[in-house]
C-alpha cells in the first residue's frame, strides 16, 4: 500500500493521465446523454444558457482529452476509446429528473475534475522522479486544465445561483 | 484517499483477517509500514474517536470509524474494478494500492458511474484475495 501521495514512475503517471482521459470522456458523454434523456417538455424548457454550457463543457472536455492523450502517447501507453466509455456510461446511466439535475451533475463533473487535477499536480510536485516527458510541459498542461475546471465550477455555480 | 482513511480500511480488513481486534503486526504487513508507525497512527485515530485500542489485543473500529472504513473500502473497490474492467489492467491490485492515495472519493464516485458493482459492496470484499469476491478480471494483458 502506498501511503504517500506522490507519483513515482512513468507507469503510474501514465495510469493517472489515463484516468484523467476517462473522466473527461465521462463528462462529455454524460453531457450528451442529459440532453437526449430529458422528457420533451423539460428538454424544451432548457434555455439557451444551459444548452450553451453543456455544449461548451463537451467541447472543453474533448480538448482536455486530446491534450492528455498527447502526454499519454509520449509515455508510450494507450487510452480507452471514447466509444467504449460512451457505451459504459450508456449501460449505467440514470437520467437526471430536470434541468436542475442536469446542472447539478455538471457541477459534480467540474468539481471532480478540478479535484483530480489538483491532487495529481500535488502528487507530481511532491515527487522528484524523472519522467519520460518534460516535467515543465506536463505541469503547465495540468495547470492550464485545472484552471479551466476551476472556471467551469464558477460558471455552473453562477448559473445555478441565478436560477435559484 | 488520505492516510487516516487508508489506516481505517486496513483496520477493518485486519479485524476480518484476525477475527477480532487488529494486531499491530497485521496492520504493519497490510500497510507496509513499521509497527512504530502503526502505533503512532492508532493513537491519533483513538484521539479522534475512530478507533479503540486495547493493550496486547489490538485496535477495533468504533461505529464512526467503521462507517469511514466502509466508505474507504468502497472507494478502493471502485478503483480496483475500474482498473480491472475499464482499463483492463492485469495487476490491478498492485496498481490500486499505488494509486489509492492520489484518488479522492469524489473522483471514485465519478468512475463509479461507469462500472458495475454489487449492491452489497464493500461487504463482498475478500481480504485474503485483496479484491471483491465477485470481481472478474479482464483476461487481456495491459
Amino acid at each position: 500500500m502506498s501511503l504517500g501521495q506522490r507519483v513515482s514512475s512513468d507507469h503510474q503517471l501514465a495510469r493517472l493521465l489515463q484516468i484523467g482521459v476517462v473522466l473527461e470522456e465521462v463528462v462529455e458523454s454524460r453531457a450528451a446523454h442529459h440532453l437526449e434523456s430529458l422528457p420533451a417538455d423539460e428538454r424544451e424548457a432548457i434555455d439557451d444558457e444551459v444548452r450553451a454550457l453543456l455544449a461548451e463543457a463537451a467541447e472543453e472536455s474533448a480538448e482536455h482529452r486530446e491534450r492528455l492523450e498527447t502526454l499519454v502517447d509520449d509515455l508510450d501507453a494507450e487510452t480507452v476509446a471514447y466509444e467504449e466509455i460512451n457505451a459504459l456510461v450508456d449501460a449505467q446511466y440514470g437520467p437526471p429528473e430536470d434541468t436542475d439535475g442536469v446542472l447539478y451533475d455538471q457541477l459534480c463533473n467540474e468539481e471532480t475534475a478540478y479535484k483530480f487535477y489538483d491532487d495529481l499536480i500535488e502528487a507530481i510536485e511532491a515527487s522528484d522522479a524523472a519522467f519520460a516527458i518534460d516535467r515543465d510541459r506536463l505541469l503547465e498542461t495540468l495547470y492550464d486544465i485545472r484552471e479551466e475546471e476551476r472556471e467551469g465550477v464558477e460558471e455552473v455555480t453562477e448559473i445555478m445561483e441565478r436560477r435559484a | 484517499m488520505n492516510t487516516a482513511d487508508q489506516y481505517l480500511k486496513a483496520i477493518y480488513l485486519a479485524q476480518r483477517i484476525d477475527d477480532g481486534p487488529a494486531s499491530t503486526g497485521t496492520l504493519a504487513d497490510l500497510l507496509e509500514v513499521s509497527p512504530a508507525s502503526v502505533n503512532e497512527m492508532i493513537g491519533k485515530l483513538e484521539e479522534r474517536g475512530l478507533v479503540e485500542h486495547e493493550k496486547y489485543k489490538g485496535a477495533s473500529l468504533t461505529d464512526e470509524g467503521l462507517e469511514r472504513a466502509h466508505d474507504a473500502l468502497q472507494t478502493y473497490c471502485i478503483i480496483e474494478r475500474f482498473l480491472a474492467n475499464v482499463l483492463e489492467v492485469e495487476e490491478f491490485r498492485e496498481e490500486a494500492h499505488a494509486l489509492e492515495a492520489v484518488i479522492d472519493d469524489t473522483v471514485a464516485d465519478r468512475l463509479d458511474t461507469i462500472i458495475d458493482r454489487p449492491e452489497e459492496c464493500p461487504d463482498c470484499f475478500d481480504p485474503e484475495a485483496d479484491c471483491c469476491k465477485y470481481l472478474e478480471a479482464s483476461t487481456r494483458a495491459d
